[in-house]
């Protein structure tokens, strides 16, 4: 049993020891450690498979059956690769859904703002665009104020160009919000472009763990990304080179 | 070196021609739907004047428009009519009542489930008319054998559709209002009724067609009024012209409550962008 307990030393956002989950015989975490910082973007590369989601749906509080101490703010959201959006409620309902206040409604409209969807409080989820969709999406979660924020893939179903602009969007809403962010993708460009530490998650463990020294803004032709992004693709198992008789 | 293009074999010509004239559709849709009935309707008189249906047998429009006459102007078909619709309206709601309520118990709980669903299947396979007898024998010749009839019914197929509606609501929409920290009631109000609703409004459209159908069973055993009342005494009476009224007045009434489900499902689905045909 876990107990995502809502407390934890002030300077920490989250504290993962001994965590262990396996389904049947199949052991996904092995007693993974990890802290993140209040205000930290951490994001999490691994394979398909690797344990990345089980791992932040234990976070999410969403996995009562895995085992070790896992301690984390009680203020956390989640965004997942599918928007899951609620189809039967406007985009302003949908952000405001589950909302205490009398000032919910407002809140929620200044979030779509936030995130550039101003105009579109009373559009059908399945009217939207995917990138709109993740946009209500991320509205929905940061309208919380969450201390910890904890992203699946949520880029994953995008297409590149709209990925671009989500990577600008994200980091400044996070630059302005300061929550702790958990990002798990297994995009190495994507977790080096917004991340400021990067964890490899293999065979249940934490293989790597590394600072992202990559100056502000970021791109794929910044100093360091090259050398970061072979060092990561190395530990992923992975060799470019395509074309290679 | 000169480059020789060959032509492929053909080309489809996929670019659209001028915007189609939209004065040639300006009918209103109502129209167009009701376009059918009338048509059959047309087909009848067209077929009685022309004597290839025997006016003995199958009277024709005018006929029946004057036994329909006859019955308003002595005040029968109101009362029967309304006498019909008012055991239609109490069965159906009722049954509305019971079986969202059941079906909420059997789709939220494990515990539902097992007490409830295989209890509603068995009713389910049982004929409801072969239970009329025994409910006139249980509860008399009064209303209430009629209304349970049609209760029974209707509760059967709002349960079976509003339970699986409910059974089939995306798992990760359930997961997003947990950490959302929606309460239970939000859970069940906002995420599974509203998942449920498609389903559920299926259920009404099945429940509706049965009401009508448990009515005349209902009506044609000891009933003092009602149209199935009227319908068994024009067969007595060999009254033909009756007998083709009251079908059309039941055919007019699944086509209101067709209607009905088709309305409510615009209303309440609005949020579906599901094929709206060509």
């Amino acid at each position: 049993m876990t107990d995502v307990s809502p407390d934890s030393t002030p300077s920490q956002a989250v504290e993962i020891s001994g965590l262990s989950r396996s389904f049947g015989d199949h052991h996904v975490l092995r007693g993974v450690e990890l802290t993140i910082t209040r205000g930290e973007f951490i994001a999490m590369l691994g394979h398909s498979g690797s344990g990345k989601s089980t791992l932040l749906r234990v976070l999410a509080g969403l996995d009562s059956e895995a085992s070790g101490v896992v301690l984390a703010p009680s203020a956390r959201a989640v965004v997942f690769q599918n928007p899951r959006l609620l189809p039967w409620k406007r985009a302003l309902p949908n952000v405001a859904f589950a909302l205490t206040g009398d000032d919910a409604r407002d809140r929620a409209k200044a979030a779509l703002a936030e995130v550039g969807l101003a105009g579109k409080e009373n559009a059908w989820p399945l009217t939207l665009s995917g990138g709109e969709a993740q946009r209500v999406s991320l509205a929905r979660a940061l309208v919380r104020e969450p201390e910890l924020l904890l992203l699946d893939e949520p880029f994953g179903a995008l297409d590149a160009l709209t990925r671009i602009k989500m990577y600008r969007l994200l980091r400044e809403l996070w630059s302005r919000h300061r929550p702790a962010v958990l990002h798990v993708t297994h995009d190495v460009d994507e977790a080096i472009l917004l991340a400021d530490r990067i964890v490899v998650l293999s065979d249940g463990l934490l293989s790597l763990d590394v600072p992202v020294d990559v100056p502000l803004p970021r791109s794929r032709d910044s100093a360091g990304f090259a050398g970061l992004r072979n060092r990561l693709l190395a530990e992923l198992g992975v060799h470019e080179g395509i074309g290679a008789a | 070196m000169t480059a020789v293009l060959t032509r492929p074999a053909r080309l489809d010509d996929l670019s659209t021609g001028p915007a189609p004239d939209r004065r040639r559709i300006a009918v209103p849709r109502w129209v167009r739907r009701l376009s059918g009935p009338v048509l059959l309707l047309l087909a009848w008189a067209v077929s009685s004047t022309t004597g290839w249906l025997d006016p003995q047998l199958f009277p024709p429009p005018a006929q029946v428009a004057g036994a329909a006459w006859d019955l308003v102007r002595t005040g029968q078909l109101q009362v029967n009519v309304g006498r019909s619709m008012l055991r239609v309206v109490e069965g159906t709601l009722l049954g509305i009542g019971i079986g969202v309520i059941i079906a909420l118990l059997a789709g939220l709980t494990r515990i539902g489930e097992d007490l409830i669903d295989s209890t509603m299947q068995v009713f389910k396979a049982v004929p409801n008319f072969a239970l009329t007898p025994l409910l006139i024998i249980w509860m008399g010749i009064g209303e209430s054998p009629k209304i349970v009839l049609i209760t029974m019914g209707v509760a059967i197929h709002i349960y079976i559709n509003t339970y699986s509606g409910i059974r089939g609501v995306d798992a990760q929409l359930v997961e997003v209002a947990q950490t959302l920290r929606a309460g239970r009631r939000q859970l069940i109000t906002q995420v599974i009724l509203p998942g449920a609703m498609p389903n559920f409004l299926v259920g009404l459209r099945l429940g509706l067609s049965s009401a009508w159908l448990s009515l005349i069973f209902a009506e044609s055993i000891n009933a003092t009024q009602g149209i199935g009342f009227l319908m068994s005494r024009a067969q007595t009476l060999l009254q033909f012209d009756v007998s083709v009224l009251i079908l059309i007045i039941y055919a007019v009434a699944g086509l209101l409550s067709y209607a009905l489900v088709r309305f409510l499902e615009r209303r309440l689905l609005g949020w579906r962008n599901g094929f709206q045909g060509v």
